[in-house]
């Protein structure tokens, strides 16, 4: 069967396939404590930066490794919960 | 007035700030700190191409002129010309990662702002190419306006065209205020950040292969905890195992300075001032110091390399189990070498609950200075046979000690967290740099640095409290012909047998109890104690010149020992410490609540163990 090509949908940056890449299409602020969410922007998210979900760590959910453009940046699963993503076309 | 040219070296976190620092002064560094503020403020003076001399001051790693901790802090105010204690800079230096220009380019871009003569560092081109990553500085030369040049700070590259147009920036500097107006929108600064950094991007492939291939062990699920553990271990069993051959030099080397001192002076109280007091004293924490530099070696090496934040990462659900974050895995690792260090480090912990407890549970984690005596008393009483191949019982019950202070601080913390420190948990985000192969220059340095500490160490606050206990084990002297012993008779015996009413439920002897008092100053102090009672004690026969071990073996039963090795596990020990925490919660309400438990701790550990240990039959 011939399935239209999937339309990609924002997908929270918890939720992400692993080396999975996307955009980022929204952010939670106001889910996210004052420090955290200014340490988030100033580690360089913004709407439209690429992200990839690269490790989770162990069991028990533990922190995410996550690509923020070029650099690698540790986050608990809150806050990843709080970043939605559109996946890249190649991907989806 | 100081009239050589201060330029102030400024940049993120992890642009590789200090390797370019140590690259341009060399050894020619101060740390100090700041008046009122706990940073420490390094300094260094590095010289022009044309000889002129500059002082560089190395600030704190900052994200932006908006500080979020009080590290940033002073970078902001240094910079604005307000902090206390420092002049304003003339000009900056700023060191950018070549392969994170979108993130570091946005301090960069507030940085020029200021107004103030700028260079900047485009630091660590080597790994971007690695990566796959074509810049074209030239390109971001004309994008930015300020000079740029390309270094590999590490390897030393690009040091001296960064030197010379230093040099061209600090010529006839005419002092300039900086602009207060600078852009503060993190989004704008951002975004125009991003388009310089594509702007001068001349190719680019798929980002960080390599790291990405260590990442996909170091932070695997199973393998990686593994691998963490086992570094560790390692780590604990190098500082055993790599250390005896220097050790074996320092130990003849002071033998050999003790008899010929000792023939070369006449008989009498001088000699045993010298011989039995300085040498046997001092020269019994000098011996530590290759353990000490080998577990110095390892925390600067996991540092450099960027693995430190990755075990970070992984203990984050460990940590957080008992309210602390990942982040506080560094301070706590760095408190293995040293709590003094360590609780400083706290500073980087955003949220004050968190940071509070880190101070309060940092002394537990077994500091280098513990090391001494926890080395004496296992080599002399726990025997040396190998439980499983290469894993010895002595090196096992060293690391049942390690793991013991670790527990001990978990279990303190969750405890903290729930009554004294109690609040909502704190976060973990931190940047994961790329994995770098350490520079050995780098390495040494640090270790040059911690080596004259901790003889300064044992030259001063050690020396003291050994030449004050030789007294008052020498004097007064007992009447001729009494059979009394010297040390019995002497002030500190006195004090000891008063002391051992105290000690004795937890299994303590006289001598213990003499060694755990001038420890308080420093623990290492505690061996050198026991030398000196036993050196004193058998000063007259031929059993003073066994060596302190064999000493140990004929007066100490094992449970006193274990109880003695749990005393030092949770002690609240050294005087630095206490005044670090003071310093660091501003006032004594903290330092006296943990002085408080941990000697509450100590007793009833060390209480539990004798009995145990007793009951067992040991």
């Amino acid at each position: 069967m011939n399935a239209p090509a999937a339309i990609p949908v924002p997908v929270r940056l918890a939720q992400l396939h692993r080396h999975a890449p996307g955009t980022v299409a929204g952010v939670d602020w106001d889910r996210l404590a004052e420090p955290e969410a200014r340490r988030l922007r100033e580690l360089g998210l913004d709407e439209g930066v690429e992200v990839e979900l690269l490790h989770r760590s162990g069991l028990f959910g533990g922190p995410l490794a996550c690509r923020i453009g070029r650099m690698t940046v540790a986050l608990r699963r809150h806050v990843a919960a709080a970043i939605h993503v559109m996946p890249l076309a190649r991907h989806a | 007035m100081n009239t050589t040219p201060l330029v102030a070296l400024v940049g993120n976190p992890n642009a590789g700030k200090s390797a370019l620092f140590n690259a341009l002064t060399g050894a020619r560094q101060k740390v100090g700190n700041y008046p009122g503020v706990t940073v420490e403020r390094h300094s260094g003076r590095m010289a022009l191409p044309d000889g002129r001399p500059i002082e560089l001051v190395d600030l704190p790693g900052a994200y932006s002129l908006d500080p979020g901790s009080p590290d940033e802090q002073v970078t902001r105010d240094v910079l604005l010309g307000r902090q206390q204690g420092e002049r304003l800079p003339d000009a900056i230096l700023t060191v950018v990662d070549a392969s994170n220009l979108d993130n570091h380019l946005r301090f960069t871009l507030q940085l020029i702002e200021l107004g103030l003569p700028i260079v900047v560092a485009l630091n660590m081109v080597d790994l971007a190419e690695r990566d796959g990553l074509k810049l074209d500085p030239e390109a971001l030369e004309r994008e930015l306006g300020v000079p740029v040049v390309s270094t590999v700070a590490v390897r030393r590259r690009g040091l001296d065209a960064l030197k010379e147009r230093m040099g061209e920036m600090v010529k006839g500097v005419t002092r300039i205020r900086p602009s207060a107006g600078v852009q503060h929108d993190i989004v704008v600064l951002q975004r125009r950040a991003r388009q310089i950094a594509t702007a001068v991007t001349v190719s680019e492939t798929a980002a960080r292969r390599w790291t990405h291939r260590l990442d996909a062990l170091f932070l695997h699920p199973v393998a990686g905890p593994i691998i963490l553990l086992g570094t560790m271990f390692l780590m604990f069993q190098a500082v055993f195992a790599w250390s005896e051959v220097p050790k074996g030099f320092i130990e003849d080397g002071m033998k050999w300075l003790g008899s010929e001192i000792g023939a070369a002076l006449p008989e009498g109280v001088f000699r045993s001032l010298i011989v039995d007091g300085v040498i046997a004293g001092v020269g019994a924490v000098v011996v530590f110091l290759p353990q000490i530099l080998i577990l110095f070696a390892f925390i600067l090496v996991l540092e450099a390399t960027g693995y430190m934040v990755r075990a970070a990462f992984l203990m984050d659900r460990v940590m957080a189990s008992v309210g602390l974050s990942g982040r506080a895995f560094i301070p706590l690792l760095s408190s293995f070498a040293c709590a003094v260090p360590g609780i400083m480090a706290t500073r980087t912990i955003a949220d004050e609950k968190d940071r509070l407890t880190t101070i309060l549970i940092a002394p537990l984690m077994t500091c280098s200075a513990r090391l001494p005596v926890y080395t004496i008393i296992i080599g002399a009483l726990i025997p040396n046979k190998a439980v499983l191949p290469g894993m010895g019982l002595q090196g096992l019950v060293l690391f049942a000690l390690y793991i013991l202070g670790i527990l001990g601080a978990f279990v303190v913390a969750l405890v903290l967290r729930r009554t004294v420190t109690r609040g909502a948990t704190s976060g973990f985000m931190m940047e994961m740099p790329k994995y770098q192969w350490p520079s050995a220059r780098d390495v040494l340095l640090g270790l040059w640095q911690r080596a004259l500490i901790f003889l300064k160490r044992a030259g001063t606050i050690i020396l003291y409290t050994t030449v004050i206990l030789w007294a008052l084990l020498s004097f007064p002297k007992p009447p001729e012909g009494s059979g009394i012993s010297q040390v019995d008779y002497s002030i500190a015996g006195r004090i000891g047998s008063g002391l051992e009413k105290i000690v004795a439920p937890i299994g303590f002897n006289r001598d213990m109890a003499l060694a755990v008092i001038p420890a308080m100053a420093a623990r290492e102090v505690a061996v050198a104690a026991i030398g000196t009672v036993y050196a004193i004690d058998n000063a007259d026969d031929d059993s003073g010149k066994a060596s302190i071990q064999q000493q140990l073996q004929k007066h100490w039963s094992l449970p006193s020992a274990l109880a003695f090795l749990m005393w030092f596990v949770f002690a609240p020990q050294c005087i630095s410490t206490i005044a670090v925490t003071r310093r660091e919660t501003n006032g004594w309400k903290w330092p006296a609540f943990m002085i408080g438990y941990l000697f509450a701790l100590a007793y009833v550990a060390a209480g539990l163990t004798y009995w145990s240990a007793v009951g067992l039959g040991l």
